[in-house]
C-alpha cells in the first residue's frame, strides 16, 4: 500500500457564503452550489409542511422546510469558454474511491462512455487489477484522471490547451490543442487519451459547439480525458461514474465544504479520511492528486467476483496478475 | 601554372557536376525522388486517416518520428559543433571537411523539424505555437532553439560560401547558364578578397563559430530536457542533457567518416581526404566511444543498483531477449565497444574497417534512441492492462518507415544538389595552404 497522506488540506471558505448571512448556512446540494435556503427564521406562512434533511457545514443534520430551499443557477448548464477556464467559484472538487467496495462491475465505465459519446475502446475511467507485492492480495483499482494540484500535463502544454481551474479541475480546450501528445507522456498516471482517428459519433452531436466541461464532441488529433463532470456539478448532480456505481464505491464532493457523496449518502470528507485511512496514489511523485483512495479493508466482495461478467477479451487484460 | 588555371582545376575537382551532370547522376536523383514520392503518399494517407495508420497508440505516443527527430537534430548539432571547433582551433587537416560538416548541420536541421510536424496531430493549428505560446513548456524552448539554430547555421554556411561564390563568379570559362552566373555574382556580395574584406569575413566567421558552439549545446540539451522533464522512469534523469550532447557528437563524427569515404569514392578526392583523416577521426571516435560507454554504464548502474520498482521493470525489459534484449546488446556492444576493438587495435585498422564501424555506430545510435523512447513509454507507473496488442507494444507501420526512408533520401538529395551549386570542399580554404596560419597536424600525402 502506498504511503498515507498526512498532509492537511487547507480549508478555504467561499466568498459566495458572505451573502447568506441569515444564521444557519446549510449546504444541501454540496456539489451544485446552486441551492440555498432563503430564510430559516422567517415567517411560517409559506411553509409547505414537507421537511427535508440536510447536512450542515459543521456536520449536523437538520430538518428544513422544502419551500425554503431555492434552486438557482440552473440555467448555466453550458458556461462560456471564459467561465469554463475559470471554474466554479469557491469550489474545490475531490473524489474519494473506496477500494473495499469495488468489484469491477464496470458500470462507471459504461455510463461515462455513454454520457461522453465515447467508443467502447476509450475508457476515461479505467479499472486496474493491482497486486502490489507477492504476498499481498490483489484489489480492483478504478482510476479516473487525478486532477492534480501540481499537474505535469498542464506544465508541459505548449499552447495552454489544457488548464487547471480554480475549482481544481483540469480540462482540455480541444479547439486549441495541437496534438503534440506531450501531456500524454507527461502524465504519470496514463490518464489521457488521444483521438487517433475520426471519432465515430452521431452527426448532430458532432456539430455541437465544443464544451470543455462536457468534453463533447471529441475531435481527431486532439486529447481527451476524464473531466470530473463539471457540467453535472453545475446542475447539482454527481458525475456519471458516481451515480452509476452499484456499490457506492465512488464519492464526489467539495473539499471546501468537507462533504462528499456517493449518490446515496453524504459524508464528511475529513471523517472518511480519518476513519478509513484515506490516502492518495503515488504521493511521492508530488503531483498532489485530487482523487483519494480508501484502502481495500474489510471488503464486501472477493476479488474473483470481478471476473464474473467480463468477456474473454477483457479477462485477457488481467492475465498477468492472476494466473 | 597560372593561378586562374589552378583555380579552375580545383573547382573542377571539387565540383565535378557543376557544368554537366552525367546519366548516373540523373539516375541517382530519380531513385531518391521515388523514395520521397512514396513518403509523400504515406503522409497523404496519414493526414487522410489520422495517426491511426501509424504504430503509435495511447501509451507509446511517440514512435520513430521522434526518434528520427532526435537523430537528425543530433547530426545537425554535431556537424555545427565540430565544424565550429575546427574553425576556431584552426585545425589545418580539418579544412577539407568543413563543407561536409556544415552541409550536414544545415540539411539535417531542415529535415529534423519535419518529423516533429509528422508527430503532431493537428498540423493545421501550428500557428497556435506562436499565438498561445507558453514559455513554461519544453516544446516552446525547443521551437525557440531550433529557429535560432537554423538562423545561425544558415548564416555560418553562407559566410563560408562567400569566397567560393566569388571564385565561381570570377571564372569566365566555366560553362553554366546565365542565371547561375548572376546568382553567383549576387551571392558573392562583391567580395574581392581584399585584405580588408578578408579580415572582416574572417572576423564574422569567428564570431559565428563562437556563437554556434554554445547554441548547439544548449539547443540539444533542451531537446534532452523534453524527455528529462517528464515524470517517467528511464527519462527522468539528470544525466540526459550531457548524454544526449555526447551521443550527438559521437553520431556526427561517425557520419562524417562515412561521408568522407563516399566522397573519396565518388569524387576521387584521395588527394585531399587522406588516410590520415580517417585515422585522426577514428581516434576521436574512440575517445567518444569511451565517453559514451562511461555515460551509458553510469546511467544504467544507478537505475539498477537501488532497484526501484518501475525502473527495474524497465531495465529487465532490456535484459529480456523476448523484449528488447537483442536490440540492447546489439546497440551497446557496437556503440560502446566496437570502435575500441576495430580502431583501437592496429591490426584491424584500415580506411574500410573504420568506415564500416562508423556506419554501424550510426545504426547503433539510432537504435539507442529507439531504446530510450519506446520501452520507456511502454513502462508507465501504472502497468498497462489492455487487451489490444498494439496498445501494449509499439511496432512501426509502413507509413512510418516510408517517411523515415523519405527523410534519408531527402538528406542525400540535398547533399547532391549542394554539390552541384557549390564546391564540396572549400576551394578558398585549400588554396592558401602555404599562408602563415599555424599548422597543428601536417603530414605529406
Amino acid at each position: 500500500m502506498k504511503a498515507f497522506s498526512n498532509k492537511k488540506n487547507k480549508r478555504r471558505y467561499s466568498p459566495r457564503r458572505k451573502f447568506l448571512k441569515s444564521g444557519l448556512v446549510l449546504s444541501a446540494a454540496f456539489i451544485s452550489g446552486s441551492t440555498s435556503i432563503s430564510s430559516c427564521s422567517g415567517d411560517n406562512s409559506t411553509k409547505s409542511g414537507k421537511k427535508t434533511r440536510l447536512l450542515t457545514q459543521d456536520g449536523n443534520l437538520v430538518e428544513v422546510d422544502e419551500s425554503n430551499i431555492h434552486e438557482s443557477h440552473k440555467h448555466c448548464i453550458k458556461a462560456s469558454l471564459k467561465e469554463e477556464r475559470k471554474g466554479i467559484p469557491g469550489r474545490k472538487f475531490v473524489m474519494v474511491i473506496d477500494l473495499a467496495k469495488c468489484r469491477n462491475a464496470r458500470k462507471c465505465i459504461e455510463k461515462c462512455q455513454e454520457a461522453h459519446n465515447l467508443p467502447p475502446d476509450q475508457e476515461w475511467m479505467k479499472v486496474y487489477l493491482i497486486k502490489d507485492s507477492q504476498h499481498t492480495e490483489p484489489y480492483w483499482f478504478p482510476k479516473p484522471c487525478f486532477h492534480c494540484d501540481n499537474p505535469p500535463c498542464v506544465k508541459v502544454c505548449p499552447v495552454d490547451a489544457t488548464f487547471k481551474r480554480k475549482d481544481g479541475i483540469v480540462l482540455i480546450d480541444n479547439h486549441r490543442c495541437i496534438g503534440c501528445k506531450f501531456c500524454l507522456t507527461g502524465c504519470p498516471y496514463s490518464a489521457r487519451i488521444y483521438n487517433w482517428k475520426e471519432p465515430e459519433i452521431p452527426e448532430d452531436i458532432k456539430n455541437q459547439q465544443y464544451s470543455a466541461e462536457t468534453s463533447v464532441p471529441a475531435m481527431i488529433g486532439t486529447v481527451s480525458k476524464c473531466d470530473f463532470c463539471p457540467d453535472m456539478c453545475r446542475i447539482g448532480k454527481v458525475p456519471h461514474c458516481v451515480s452509476a456505481c452499484p456499490n457506492g464505491a465512488i464519492y464526489y464532493g467539495d473539499l471546501n465544504e468537507d462533504a462528499v457523496s456517493n449518490g446515496n449518502e453524504v459524508v464528511r470528507f475529513s471523517e472518511l479520511m480519518s476513519d478509513k485511512g484515506g490516502y492518495r496514489y503515488a504521493e511521492e511523485l508530488g503531483t498532489e492528486p485530487c482523487v483519494y483512495y480508501l484502502p481495500p479493508k474489510e471488503r464486501i466482495f472477493p476479488v474473483k467476483s470481478g471476473f464474473k461478467n467480463l468477456s474473454e477479451e477483457e479477462k485477457a487484460r488481467y492475465k498477468n496478475i492472476i494466473k | 601554372m597560372k593561378p586562374d588555371n589552378k583555380n579552375k582545376n580545383l573547382i573542377n575537382e571539387f565540383t565535378p557536376f557543376l557544368e554537366r551532370p552525367d546519366k548516373v547522376w540523373f539516375l541517382k536523383i530519380s531513385v531518391l525522388f521515388l523514395f520521397i514520392a512514396i513518403g509523400f503518399y504515406a503522409f497523404y494517407v496519414q493526414v487522410k486517416k489520422g495517426h491511426i495508420v501509424t504504430g503509435m497508440r495511447d501509451h507509446v505516443v511517440w514512435g520513430i518520428y521522434i526518434i528520427n527527430f532526435i537523430f537528425f537534430l543530433g547530426l545537425s548539432y554535431a556537424g555545427a559543433l565540430i565544424s565550429c571547433i575546427f574553425h576556431l582551433a584552426r585545425i589545418q587537416w580539418g579544412k577539407p571537411l568543413m563543407r561536409m560538416l556544415e552541409m550536414t548541420a544545415t540539411i539535417s536541421l531542415v529535415i529534423a523539424p519535419v518529423y516533429i510536424l509528422l508527430c503532431i496531430g493537428r498540423v493545421d493549428r501550428l500557428h497556435h505555437l506562436l499565438i498561445y505560446a507558453r514559455i513554461q513548456s519544453p516544446i516552446t524552448w525547443d521551437v525557440i532553439a531550433i529557429v535560432t539554430d537554423l538562423f545561425f547555421c544558415f548564416v555560418f554556411l553562407y559566410f563560408t560560401h562567400i569566397r567560393d561564390f566569388a571564385r565561381l563568379r570570377d571564372l569566365p570559362e566555366i560553362k553554366v547558364s546565365r542565371w547561375r552566373k548572376r546568382l553567383y555574382r549576387f551571392l558573392a556580395l562583391g567580395y574581392r578578397n581584399t585584405p580588408e574584406q578578408a579580415k572582416y569575413l574572417n572576423q564574422a566567421l569567428d564570431i559565428m563559430a563562437a556563437i554556434i558552439i554554445p547554441t548547439s549545446i544548449i539547443a540539444y540539451s533542451l531537446l534532452a530536457w523534453l524527455f528529462g522533464m517528464n515524470l517517467r522512469p528511464g527519462w527522468h534523469s539528470s544525466i540526459f542533457a550531457p548524454y544526449f550532447v555526447l551521443t550527438a557528437v559521437y553520431s556526427g563524427i561517425a557520419l562524417l567518416i562515412v561521408i568522407m569515404w563516399i566522397y573519396r569514392k565518388v569524387y576521387n578526392l584521395e588527394k585531399y581526404i587522406t588516410i590520415e583523416h580517417f585515422y585522426y577521426l577514428g581516434f576521436v571516435l574512440i575517445i567518444l566511444d569511451l565517453f559514451y560507454g562511461y555515460f551509458t554504464f553510469s546511467e544504467y548502474i544507478t537505475e539498477w543498483y537501488n532497484s526501484q520498482k518501475t525502473p527495474t521493470l524497465l531495465l529487465y525489459k532490456f535484459f529480456n531477449f523476448s523484449e528488447y534484449g537483442g536490440l540492447f546488446i546489439f546497440s551497446n556492444f557496437i556503440a560502446a565497444f566496437l570502435p575500441l576493438i576495430i580502431i583501437g587495435i592496429p591490426w584491424f585498422r584500415s580506411v574500410k574497417s573504420i568506415t564500416i564501424t562508423s556506419a554501424l555506430v550510426i545504426v547503433a545510435l539510432w537504435i539507442k534512441r529507439y531504446l530510450i523512447i519506446v520501452p520507456t513509454l511502454e513502462t508507465p507507473y501504472i502497468p498497462i492492462q489492455d487487451n489490444r496488442a498494439e496498445w501494449v507494444h509499439y511496432s512501426a507501420t509502413w507509413v512510418e518507415w516510408a517517411l523515415t526512408l523519405a527523410g534519408i533520401a531527402t538528406f542525400i538529395l540535398f547533399f547532391i544538389f549542394s554539390s552541384k551549386i557549390a564546391p564540396i570542399i572549400p576551394v578558398s580554404a585549400m588554396e592558401d595552404k602555404t599562408k602563415k596560419i599555424k599548422i597543428f597536424y601536417h603530414k605529406k600525402n
